[in-house]
C-alpha cells in the first residue's frame, strides 16, 4: 500500500485515538502527581437552621474555602510526587503484612482487597467463558440447519442486555427473600442469605459475568467453525479419530487465534469489573479496582473529591491490564514472527 | 388520525396554567434539580402547575449539583438541598443570597424556614426530617415490653422478641454500606454527646465512645437480617410493611408508608417513638430539606424561580400532601406519623453537623464500618483505619497539613 493511501485510511482513526485516548491518558498520568486543593480559613459563622417549630441559631468556627475576587474558591495545585500512589498502595503496611504472612492484614488495605477480587474474578471467569462459548458453538454447529437461526438468536440475548440492568435483575432475584432465594430455601429446607457473605456474592457475580459474556465467545467461535477444513476432518474420521479427538486435534488448533482474541478481550473487560459491584451493591464485602477509582471520584456529602487518588488508581488499573495481557501478547507476537520467518 | 395527533400535540403544548391551580402564569423557563423522594415530587408538581418548569428528581443529585451550578449560566435555577448538600454550594459561592426576594415575594414564609448564614438568607427550608424508633405496638404489647427508651432496652426487647419467634428478625436497620451505615454510627456517637472531629480538625473516633458505638452495633447486629449491609431505607420500610421486623430506627418521611393500605400488612400497628437515648441526647440527627437559587443566573430568572418556589411551598400544597413529610410550612397538621420525629426533637437531638471535614469522615465511615460488621476487622483496627482514611482525605483536600 502506498504511504499516502495508508495515511488516508488510518489517519482519521489515529487522530481520534490521539484525541480521545492518548491525550486523556497523559492528562490522567500527570494529574496523579499533582493535587489541587482549596485554601481554607477558619471563620466564625452564625448559622440558623430550622427545627421542629423553633429555629436554632448557633455561632461556631467553621472551615471554609477562601473566595477570590471573582467569587470563586481559591485553589492551588501542588506537586505531590508519588504520594497519591503511596496512599492507595500503602507499601509499608502491605510489606509488613507480607513479611508476617498476615493475609487478613494485607486484605485490610482497600487496594489489595480489590486486586485480590479483580484477579480471581478475571482468572476464574476466563476458562469458563471460553469453555462454555466453545461448547455452545460446537452444539449449535451440529444442530439441524432449520432451527439454527432461532437458537443463535436466543443464545445471543444475554449479551445484548445492558450490563448494569443484568446485574440488577440478578440482585432482585436473590436479595432478601427474592424468588430464587425463596426457591433455594424451599428446596434445601434452610435459611439462605445470598448477600450476607462475600463468597456467595462472588459466585453470583461469576455466574452473571459468564452468562453475560459467553454468547460473545460463542459467536466468534461459531464463525470460526464455519471455516474448519472439511477434508482434514474427514481424513481424521477415516483415521479413526473419535469426536473428542477431532475437537482436540483439529478444531481447537484451528480456532486458536480466535481463542486468544476472545481471551484478550475478556481479560481487558474483566479487569475493569465494575457493573457487578454497583449492581449488587456489594461494597461491604467485595470491591474491585475500577470501583475504587469510581469511589475516589464521586463527591462525598460535602462535595470533596479525590481526583489525584482517582487518577493514580486508574493508572494502576491500566498498568495491571498491561501486565495481565503480556503472556498472550507475547504468544501472538511469537506466532506472528514464526509465520513471517 | 391526523386530527388525533394534532390534539395530542396541542394537549402537550398547552401551558400548565390552563388546568392547574397556579395563581399566575410563569413566563420564564425554569429548571430544578433535587432529590427524588415523595415530598420533592409533591413540591415540584405544585411548581409545575405554573408552567414553563422542568423538574429533575434524582436521588444521586449530589454527584452533579456542584458542577451543574458552577457552570455559567447555571444548568439549573432551583436546587433542592439538605443540611449536608448545602455545604459545597455555599463553599463555592454558588447560591444566591435571597434577602431581597424574601422581602419582595416571601410574605408567606415563617422565620423558621429561612436558613441564614451570618444573617444572610441562603436557602428556604420546607421540611424537617429525623430518624426515630418505630416499633410494632401489637408485638410489644403481647410480650409485655414497654417502649424502649435507650439501646439497652432495645436490646432487651429484641432478645424477648427473638425468643418468642414472632417475626423473622426483631430489628431492622438502615445499614447499607456508605451513607446509611455512616449516619447510624454518627447518630450513636452524637447521642453520647461527643464530637467526631476535634477543633484542630484531627479525628476523634478511635476512643472510648467509638469503641462503645461499634460494640453496640455489633450487639444489635445479632438480631438483624444477615443481609443488613445492603439494607437501605426502602428495604427496611418494606420489611416493616411485610411484617418481617418488629423495631427499627427509620426516617420520619417513611412513617406514613406503614399505614398505606395498598402496600402495608401492618396498618395501624406501628407506633412512632423518639429515637433511643444515648447518655446525653437521642441517638439521632435533625435534618432539613429546602431549596436554593443558583448564583449564576440573571435577576429576572432568579425572581421567577423564587416565585415558583413560593407557589410550590404554599399552604395549598401542604394540605394536599400533609403526610408526605414534616412540613414547616403554614397549614401542616402533625399527624400520627410525625409523632416520633417530634419526640426525638423534644428530647434534644442535635442537628446533623454538616461541614467540609465532616463530609470526609462521613465518607470514611461509610466505606470502613462494614469490615467490623462482617468480622473482617476488630473494633480498634476498624476505627484506626477510618481515622487514617480521614487524615489522608483531609490532607488531600487541604484541610490539614
Amino acid at each position: 500500500m502506498k504511504f499516502r493511501v495508508f495515511v488516508a485510511f488510518a489517519g482519521p482513526s489515529l487522530l481520534l485515538m490521539l484525541i480521545f485516548i492518548a491525550i486523556p491518558l497523559v492528562n490522567v498520568f500527570l494529574q496523579s502527581f499533582y493535587n489541587t486543593q482549596s485554601i481554607f480559613e477558619t471563620v466564625e459563622i452564625e448559622t440558623c437552621t430550622p427545627g421542629f417549630g423553633t429555629q436554632t441559631c448557633i455561632t461556631e468556627s467553621e472551615t471554609r474555602p477562601v473566595l477570590g475576587e471573582d467569587g470563586k474558591a481559591l485553589e492551588k495545585t501542588i506537586f505531590v510526587g508519588w504520594e497519591s500512589y503511596r496512599n492507595i498502595l500503602r507499601p509499608d503496611q502491605a510489606w509488613q503484612a507480607v513479611k508476617q504472612l498476615n493475609w487478613s492484614g494485607l486484605m485490610a488495605i482497600d487496594f489489595w482487597k480489590a486486586l485480590r477480587f479483580t484477579l480471581t474474578f478475571t482468572l476464574i471467569s476466563l476458562p469458563l467463558v471460553i469453555g462454555l462459548g466453545l461448547v455452545i458453538a460446537v452444539a449449535v454447529n451440529s444442530l439441524a440447519k432449520s432451527i439454527r437461526g432461532q437458537v443463535i438468536f436466543v443464545s445471543l440475548l444475554p449479551f445484548i442486555i445492558t450490563p448494569v440492568i443484568g446485574a440488577l435483575s440478578i440482585r432482585w432475584l436473590f436479595i432478601g427473600d427474592g424468588i430464587l432465594t425463596a426457591l433455594l430455601e424451599w428446596w434445601l429446607q434452610m435459611d439462605i442469605a445470598m448477600f450476607a457473605q462475600a463468597w456467595t456474592i462472588e459466585l453470583m457475580m461469576l455466574f452473571y459475568r459468564v452468562w453475560h459474556v459467553a454468547p460473545f465467545a460463542f459467536v466468534v467461535f461459531y464463525a470460526g467453525l464455519q471455516t474448519v477444513n472439511n477434508d482434514t476432518l474427514e481424513s481424521a474420521i477415516i483415521d479413526g479419530a473419535s469426536r473428542f479427538e477431532r475437537l482436540r486435534y483439529v478444531v481447537i488448533p484451528h480456532l486458536m487465534p480466535l481463542i486468544i482474541f476472545v481471551s484478550l478481550i475478556h481479560l481487558m473487560d474483566c479487569y475493569r469489573v465494575f457493573e457487578e459491584i454497583v449492581g449488587f451493591s456489594s461494597q461491604a464485602h467485595v470491591i474491585s479496582l475500577q470501583w475504587l477509582t469510581y469511589d475516589f471520584l464521586i463527591p462525598d456529602e460535602s462535595g470533596n473529591r479525590s481526583i489525584s487518588r482517582a487518577s493514580a488508581s486508574s493508572m494502576l488499573t491500566m498498568i495491571g491490564i498491561v501486565i495481565i495481557l503480556i503472556p498472550l501478547l507475547r504468544k501472538t507476537w511469537n506466532d506472528h514472527r514464526a509465520r513471517v520467518l | 388520525m391526523k386530527k388525533f395527533c394534532t390534539a395530542v400535540v396541542a394537549a402537550l403544548l398547552l401551558p400548565g396554567s390552563l388546568w392547574a391551580a397556579c395563581a399566575y402564569d410563569n413566563q420564564v423557563e425554569i429548571k430544578s434539580l433535587s432529590a427524588g423522594f415523595q415530598a420533592w415530587k409533591s413540591v415540584t408538581d405544585a411548581m409545575a402547575e405554573c408552567g414553563n418548569f422542568q423538574a429533575e428528581l434524582d436521588q444521586e443529585f449530589r454527584d452533579k449539583q456542584v458542577e451543574a451550578f458552577a457552570a455559567n449560566p447555571s444548568l439549573y435555577h432551583i436546587g433542592g438541598v439538605s443540611n449536608s448538600t448545602l455545604v459545597p454550594l455555599v463553599n463555592n459561592n454558588l447560591v444566591r443570597p435571597l434577602d431581597d426576594l424574601v422581602a419582595q415575594h416571601g410574605g408567606q414564609l415563617s422565620e423558621n424556614q429561612l436558613i441564614r448564614q451570618n444573617g444572610q438568607v441562603v436557602a428556604i427550608a420546607m421540611m424537617v426530617n429525623a430518624q426515630h424508633l418505630m416499633y410494632r405496638q401489637d408485638i410489644l404489647d403481647d410480650l409485655g415490653i414497654a417502649e424502649p427508651a435507650n439501646y439497652e432496652e432495645v436490646l432487651a426487647a429484641a432478645a424477648k422478641i427473638d425468643d418468642a419467634g414472632v417475626v423473622d428478625y426483631p430489628l431492622g436497620a438502615t445499614w447499607k454500606t456508605g451513607f446509611n451505615i455512616a449516619l447510624d454510627f454518627v447518630n450513636l456517637f452524637l447521642g453520647e454527646g461527643q464530637s467526631l472531629i476535634n477543633d484542630d480538625l484531627s479525628p476523634s473516633i478511635n476512643n472510648e465512645t467509638g469503641m462503645y458505638v461499634l460494640e453496640t452495633m455489633g450487639r444489635l447486629k445479632d438480631y438483624m437480617d444477615p443481609e443488613i449491609l445492603v439494607s437501605d431505607s426502602t428495604y427496611v420500610q418494606q420489611q416493616f410493611q411485610q411484617g418481617k421486623i418488629a423495631m427499627a430506627n427509620l426516617w420520619a418521611s417513611r412513617a406514613a408508608a406503614m399505614d398505606d393500605e395498598a402496600e402495608s400488612q401492618v396498618v395501624g400497628l406501628v407506633t412512632m417513638a423518639s429515637a433511643p437515648m444515648g447518655s446525653v441526647r437521642p441517638a439521632s440527627t435533625l435534618w432539613w430539606d429546602g431549596t436554593v437559587i443558583a448564583s449564576n443566573i440573571t435577576d429576572e430568572e432568579a425572581e421567577a424561580a423564587f416565585r415558583l418556589i413560593m407557589e410550590g411551598m404554599d399552604t395549598e400544597m401542604v394540605q394536599a400532601n400533609n403526610d408526605d413529610a414534616i412540613w414547616i410550612i403554614d397549614g401542616f397538621v402533625p399527624g400520627k406519623s410525625a409523632a416520633g420525629a417530634f419526640a426525638t426533637a423534644a428530647n434534644g437531638a442535635a442537628p446533623y453537623p454538616a461541614s467540609t471535614e465532616f463530609g470526609i469522615i462521613f465518607n470514611a465511615l461509610g466505606n470502613g464500618l462494614a469490615a467490623y460488621i462482617t468480622g473482617e476487622k476488630d473494633a480498634a483496627t476498624t476505627l484506626a483505619d477510618i481515622e487514617n482514611e480521614y487524615l489522608v482525605g483531609a490532607k488531600e483536600a487541604g484541610l490539614i497539613q
